[in-house]
């Protein structure tokens, strides 16, 4: 499988006003070293908590988040080095979903001139062949032709998510970064959006970058993962060997507290304690050690350096680190 | 867990045949139909359902919080302990809501005062049911904070809800609920804001408070998975109706209206490996569309004549007593019997 998307340790720290008249700033550290690439045709997810930088992860792919350190790799080219008609005209083939399609479409313009709108401006089509196009672009998402000359208060939460979906098609990406689609939407039809993705997958032969907290989607969805805790990825492999046997211990309890629909399904892990720290005062070393039940000495000093353990990689102490990786964290 | 089933405890709730209506373009439309159900002490009854169902308008009708301009409760009982609270009067409802039963919600900051302290929010409670003094009012509202392990939980109790994270501020709602005792809680989705290893917190919080007052529990919620950690017993809610009902495991085991069989295909699961998911076609009817059959029939593969002319009863499910479900092809229904009714 030829590499598509490689992301080489991103950073983004945003500076946060904090107290009155902004007179105190705070730093606040949303990515830290994110590095994972992503396959042609494949879906790459990023699993974590609310806060955890999985949609900054994903946003700074587009540059709508301007990363501080890293390279973001589309094709061999770095995006964050691109100009801005550079920039533009990559954009049309890295497309982005929103968990809200409501809130991203506008409500005074009807289904045909959203659509219209991009296809026009990237030159996708001419004012003679767009209309057929969108026509096809709806079937292809499986909306009626009328949908066309209807608003977007008149569709329902699926129908709107389809909406979504059809304008980020309307440029003939290659790569959708897609930010908790299905999430806003009740499970009977979230799981007929998940299987149109799947359906334009393979036709189109599209890859995704898929954000969710939902360990269940993610499994279904994607091939391989990476788990984000507090602007770090803690731990990367397929989503088999993550979701079956977790190694680091925060994998290990949000595996253990997803819910699953089985009354005998009994929690193994202990249930972790208290909340997650704030992304703008981490503690030190290993950001989960208050939390972790495996806590050791040295967690509580030194982040631990990224292993390699199997086809996995985890930033845990638990695992032995080859002795030439301890300073590449 | 289910021997709450057969114990000759009398329900703390019982709601039969409530109807609850809505104005919609000066036409009335139910959002529940001919609903029953009961819970007894120490139980918890899980109602689920995907939106619209009419799963949160059940509780607020228990609570009598149905808005009066637009909507009405126009047939049925809902008696607490007895007691039928479709008699009660404005006033009299004000002293049993937040006493014999409280509800907490899905956002927890919606329904805190943002410019009081945590701590008088509670003991506000206590004061109005109980006419505690100030100090004794405190001193309670304290052990409740304690009771649902806000940690260092003194210092905190002059604490504003902004200073609260989302978790900590459902164990407030928590603490607020519970103040006075009550026999019955109901929960409308208390976990749904929260992030999964924060939501297993409260749901193991709210489990072990049940058992230890005993009092009965209505959660509702969109979550099969959540369903199968709480409840002990479940109702499915499509349309208005409850159409399938039964003990947990063999909810789980045995899902037999072909709504609750299909929700369960339809879920993605992080347990299981890669598998087909099967998504039911079309959407739920709006509450302004009248069907005189099942409310399913048009996305139902089972579909029969009958499911579209008439209305399907509460039938046992395989000679269960427990397990109930409104289906003309699952259910128990003998051919004679069925016409006669």
């Amino acid at each position: 499988m030829t590499t598509l998307l490689d992301v080489k340790n991103v950073s983004k720290t945003f500076v946060v006003g904090k107290g009155f008249m902004g007179s105190r700033k705070a730093k606040l550290q949303a990515l830290h070293d994110i590095s994972f690439s992503v396959g042609e045709g494949e879906s790459f997810g990023i699993v974590g908590e609310s806060g955890c930088g999985k949609s900054t992860a994903g946003r700074s792919i587009l540059r709508l988040v301007e990363p501080d350190a890293g390279q973001v790799f589309y094709q061999g080219e770095d995006l964050l080095t691109a100009n801005r008609k550079r920039m533009r005209a990559l954009r049309r083939e890295i497309q982005i979903i929103f968990q809200d399609p409501y809130a991203s479409l506008n409500p005074r313009l009807t289904i045909g001139r959203t659509l219209a709108e991009p296809m026009l401006l990237h030159g996708v089509a001419t004012r003679r062949d767009v209309e057929e196009k969108i026509q096809s672009v709806l079937a292809e998402v499986g909306l009626p032709p009328q949908a066309m000359q209807k608003y977007p208060h008149e569709f329902s939460g699926g129908q709107r998510q389809r909406i979504g979906i059809a304008r980020a098609l309307a440029l003939d990406p290659r790569l959708i970064i897609a930010d908790e689609p299905v999430s806003a939407l009740d499970v009977s039809i979230q799981a007929q959006v998940l299987q149109l993705m799947e359906k334009l997958q393979r036709t189109r032969r599209l890859s995704f970058v898929f954000i969710s907290h939902d360990l269940g989607v993610v499994r279904h969805f994607c091939r391989q993962v990476a788990v984000m805790y507090l602007g770090r990825i803690v731990e990367k492999g397929s989503v088999n060997d993550v979701f079956e046997e977790p190694l680091h211990p925060y994998t290990q309890a949000l595996r253990a507290a997803s819910p699953v629909p089985d009354p005998r399904a009994k929690i193994t892990v202990a249930k972790i304690e208290g909340d997650a720290a704030s992304a703008m005062s981490p503690p030190s070393g290993c950001h989960f050690h208050p939390r972790c039940p495996k806590a050791m000495d040295i967690c509580r000093r030194e982040y631990p350096a990224w292993r390699e353990v199997g086809h996995r990689g985890v930033a845990c102490h638990l695992y032995p680190a080859k002795a030439g990786d301890a300073h590449a964290a | 867990m289910s021997d709450t089933l057969n114990s000759p405890l009398q329900p703390v709730l019982s709601v039969e045949n409530i109807t609850t209506e809505f104005r919609i373009n000066g036409a009335w439309h139910p959002a529940v139909r001919d609903l029953s159900f009961s819970v007894k002490p120490n139980e918890t009854l899980a109602i689920v359902g995907e939106s619209g169902c009419g799963k949160s308008i059940t509780a607020l009708s228990v609570m009598r919080l149905i808005s009066k301009t637009q909507g009405r409760i126009s047939s049925g009982s809902i008696r607490l302990q007895g007691r039928d609270l479709l008699a009660c009067s404005e006033r009299e409802m004000e002293a049993i809501r937040g006493d014999a039963m409280s509800m907490i919600f899905q956002e927890p900051m919606t329904s805190l005062n943002p410019v009081m302290t945590i701590g008088d929010q509670i003991a506000e409670s206590l004061r109005y049911h109980r006419g505690l003094s100030r100090r004794q009012a405190n001193a309670r509202a304290l052990e409740l904070l304690e009771l649902v392990k806000i940690p260092s939980a003194p210092s905190r109790f002059k604490d504003y809800p902004h200073q609260f994270s989302g978790g900590m501020r459902q164990r407030v709602m928590i603490a607020m609920a519970l103040a006075c005792d009550p026999q019955l809680l109901l929960a409308d989705e208390p976990t749904t804001a929260l992030d999964v290893t924060i939501q297993v917190q409260i749901l193991a919080l709210l489990a072990e408070l049940k058992e230890r007052t005993g009092m009965a529990m209505v959660f509702i919620t969109h979550n099969l998975g959540v369903v199968a950690s709480i409840a002990d017993r479940v109702a499915v809610m499509y349309g208005g109706r409850i159409i399938e009902e039964a003990p947990v495991e063999q909810l789980f085991d045995r899902p037999t209206h072909p709504y609750t069989e299909a929700l369960l295909r339809s879920m993605p699961r992080v347990d299981r490996d890669r598998s087909e998911l099967h998504p039911i076609p079309g959407q739920v009817p709006p509450i302004t569309v009248r069907t005189p059959g099942c409310r399913y029939a048009d996305r139902c593969p089972l579909r029969i004549e009958r499911c579209i002319r008439e209305v399907p009863p509460l039938a046992p499910v395989g000679g269960n007593p427990h397990h109930t479900a409104r289906c003309w092809v699952r259910a128990d229904l003998p051919v004679q019997e069925s016409i006669a009714s």
